[in-house]
């Protein structure tokens, strides 16, 4: 048995009594997500059916890029940002043994983030801020909605603050052992994304507000799109690493095997925490004002870091056919037959990944700036991400919420049927939307578009059939979002009491770390990737500052 | 550190998959100087209507091909409608008068973001005459989906 599945008496578990606080504190965070979650979901079907230009009563352009503006919020910071909260938190009580502490800071950034959430989706809904997830300026939306961002970031900066406390008090009373694989993963996220948010904070505080408030008149747009990419692309890392973790530490148990490496996965996490950074002007190979070089250097980092998410997919494949193996199999294939495909949290992850390996062809495509330069801004991209963060990740999520739920709650999972097949109607949704997607990309359709119809252009005629496809895909995806929130909803409120199941972290094959090790020093891995931040962005950021530049006045043509 | 052979194996793969993906970039760069494309020049957004580098919109013929000056804004390009001639390098040097915008040529690879403040330029040949559909691929408000041009690339065969 490992050091963390070996459960010692201090570790809280729901009790009779009541929830205790991690489970209290874990759940309020769950369900923000879920609820972003399922509201999102809402838009989107009417989004994906809109793009095949259906007919709909009300349907209308105001509408469409609202919803949109209010679909990749709630989804892209909303949901994915709660959910991994909750998910922190979990861990820190079920690895290192402790209740996150300090208790008020953990509830000061749950209420800052929650608020934030509703003043920026308030926002967005009264029709003030139709301006995407992305908000480039000179678009301009109500100050609302940059001041409530701000107070998500800022609530989450107190989860953060939490997550490293509580690490630290671990540590001092452990000093020699190694930081549970988890909670590692953990920590690698809470790095990853107190690097990347110093950006969307200096774009949000210093440019937008002052600027949406009337204080400046004019603002810089490459600028912006600098800082914000500077932050989009570890988002998408802050996004992926939980669901690696979960991977990493929960599947192999639940696929009746052990973890393939422990040490390896300890090395991919912390080449997360060096390159997730330095590598965002791949997001702006197609923009003006930004040099040639620079965009280089930054493609090559790019190619890095395919590394890590290489070798999880080999390691998580393995630790898989070990559990096969385990149950029986013998032949080359056989194992495959013998995992859990009726388990959701099973399901959820193995379908994830293989649409996560589509969505990463797709991703070495947008990489190799001339080939972006056919799909960039066109539905393609839309299709890719779908696959990843809204695939790889997000159906990672939902499985995991099967699988914490009741264990926070104390509540047997209700409607097991449909959590069954839920990962299925997701996995075929998703095939039909993005494939169809990537399609009419790489036949030019632009992305964020309300209606595809060009005035009966011959070229977008053509892209008629697929558009179809998608909707269908989009009416599928749809019945598996509402078969997650009828289970979610259906256990909170009628399963069955009884006391919770702990949660049981995988063991690794080969003898595990059982010393702390050069892995685990953190602030070491955190100055370097500031100093490849430093080497990737000081100059750029620097000319860019010193070129003769004129600023943009605000628009808000919505 | 611990790791078996197999993982050994792909890591090595892995590790030779990235190099080939890097060394396929780095032989466009050097055979045929594919670099990723850029510009960097910038513009008074709220004068581009008098700024003499976009007084003459539309193509203008030079001796090796063609240039061509267009203001993007919402929700139209001006000019609307451009020709050009098959087989000949066209450069094209964009700029916003309000919003971010796309140009985007369907079909090909003429493709970039038009930011106020800045002046896109990018050079291409168009090989195949005909009619091309010019697209607005960045979201600029409301009627964003309306915003198109067309490109005509006039030529001996068709
Ligand atoms: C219920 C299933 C889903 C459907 C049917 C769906 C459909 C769509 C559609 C049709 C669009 C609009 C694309 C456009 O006009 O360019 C869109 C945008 C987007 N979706 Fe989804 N989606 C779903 C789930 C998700 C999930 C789970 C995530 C991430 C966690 C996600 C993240 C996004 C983002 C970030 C955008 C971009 C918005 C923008 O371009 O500004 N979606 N989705
Ligand atoms: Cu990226
Ligand atoms: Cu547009």
């Amino acid at each position: 048995m490992t050091r963390a599945d070996r459960r010692p008496r201090e570790v809280p578990t729901a009790s009779r009594a009541g929830p205790r606080f991690t489970e209290k504190l874990a759940q309020a965070h769950l369900w923000v997500a879920v609820l972003a979650f399922g509201i999102a979901s809402a838009m989107a079907l009417m989004q994906a059916l809109s793009r095949a230009s259906l007919d709909l009563p009300w349907r209308t352009a105001g509408m469409y890029y609202l919803s949109v503006t209010a679909h990749g919020v709630l989804m892209a910071l909303v949901f994915t940002t709660f959910f991994i909260m909750a998910f922190g938190y979990v861990v820190v009580s079920r690895t290192l043994s402790r209740e996150p502490a300090p208790r008020v800071l953990a509830w000061t950034g749950y209420w800052l983030a929650l608020t934030g959430t509703l003043a920026t989706t308030g926002t967005i809904l009264s029709g003030k801020a139709s301006v995407l997830y992305t908000f480039y300026p000179p678009l301009m939306a109500h100050p609302l909605f940059y001041i409530g961002l701000a107070l998500v970031v800022v609530g989450s900066w107190c989860w953060s603050a939490v997550m490293l406390l509580s690490y630290r008090a671990w540590r001092r009373a452990n000093p020699d052992a190694p930081t549970p694989l988890a909670m590692h993963g953990m920590i690698a996220t809470v790095i990853v994304w107190l690097i990347a948010t110093v950006g969307v904070a200096a774009e949000d505080l210093i440019q937008l507000i002052p600027w949406s408030l009337g204080l400046v008149p004019t603002i810089d747009p490459v600028l912006a799109r600098m800082l914000f990419w500077y932050f989009g692309h570890p988002l998408v890392y802050f996004w992926l690493l939980p669901a690696y973790v979960i991977w990493y530490t929960l599947l192999p148990r639940v696929a009746g095997g052990k973890l393939f490496s422990d040490p390896l996965a300890r090395l991919v996490f912390v080449l997360f925490i060096l390159l997730s950074a330095p590598v965002g002007f791949h997001h702006q190979f197609m923009d003006p004002g930004v040099s040639a070089g620079w965009k280089m250097v930054h493609t090559f980092l790019t190619f890095a870091i395919l590394f890590p998410s290489f070798i999880t997919a080999f390691t998580v494949t393995a630790s898989m056919e070990v559990g096969g193996r385990a149950k029986g199999a013998t032949g080359l294939f056989d194992w495959i037959a013998k995992l859990p495909w009726r388990d959701p949290l099973f399901s959820s992850i193995a379908l994830s990944m293989i649409l996560f390996a589509i969505g990463g062809i797709g991703g070495a495509i947008n990489a190799s700036f001339g080939m972006n330069a056919v799909v960039h801004n066109t539905a393609f991209i839309q299709g890719h991400f779908h696959l990843t963060v809204g695939s790889a990740v997000a159906l990672t999520f939902m499985g995991a919420a099967y699988y914490l739920l009741p264990r926070l709650s104390g509540r047997e999972l209700e409607l097991g049927l449909l959590a069954r097949v839920q990962p299925y109607l997701w996995f075929v949704g998703m095939m039909l939307f993005s494939i169809s997607n990537h399609m009419t990309g790489l036949m030019g359709m632009p992305r964020r578009i309300y209606d595809a119809s060009y005035g009966g252009s011959a070229a977008a005629a053509a892209w008629r059939g697929l558009t179809g496809i998608s909707a269908v895909g989009g009416v599928f995806l749809f019945v598996s979002a509402g078969f997650f929130m009828l289970v979610m909803i259906g256990t909170a409120l009628a399963g069955r009491r009884r006391e919770p199941e702990p949660i049981l972290w995988a063991e690794p094959l080969s003898p595990e770390i059982t010393r702390r090790t050069v892995f685990d020093r953190y602030a070491l891995w955190t100055a370097i990737a500031i100093l490849l931040v430093i080497v990737a962005y000081a100059y750029p950021l620097w000319a860019h500052l010193r070129m003769a530049r004129f600023g943009s006045p605000g628009f808000s043509p919505f | 550190m611990n790791v078996s052979f197999y993982e050994k194996l792909w890591m090595w793969a892995s590790g030779a998959l990235i190099i080939a993906f890097v060394t396929t970039i780095l032989v466009g760069l050097a055979g045929s100087a594919l670099q990723p494309p850029s510009h960097v020049e910038t513009i008074d957004p709220t004068k581009v209507w008098s700024d003499g580098r976009f007084q003459h919109r539309g193509a203008t013929l030079t001796p090796d091909g063609a240039t061509v000056v267009i203001i993007a804004m919402m929700f139209a390009y001006q000019p609307a409608e451009i020709h050009v001639a098959a087989g000949k390098p066209v450069t094209f040097r964009l700029t916003s008068a309000d919003v971010t915008h796309g140009f985007s040529i369907v079909g090909t690879n003429g493709n970039t973001m038009v930011v106020p403040g800045y002046i896109s330029q990018f050079t291409t040949v168009f090989h195949t005459p005909g009619e091309y559909l010019v697209v607005c691929n960045e979201y600029c408000g409301l009627s964003h989906h309306l915003m198109s041009a067309k490109l005509i690339v006039e030529g001996a065969q068709p």
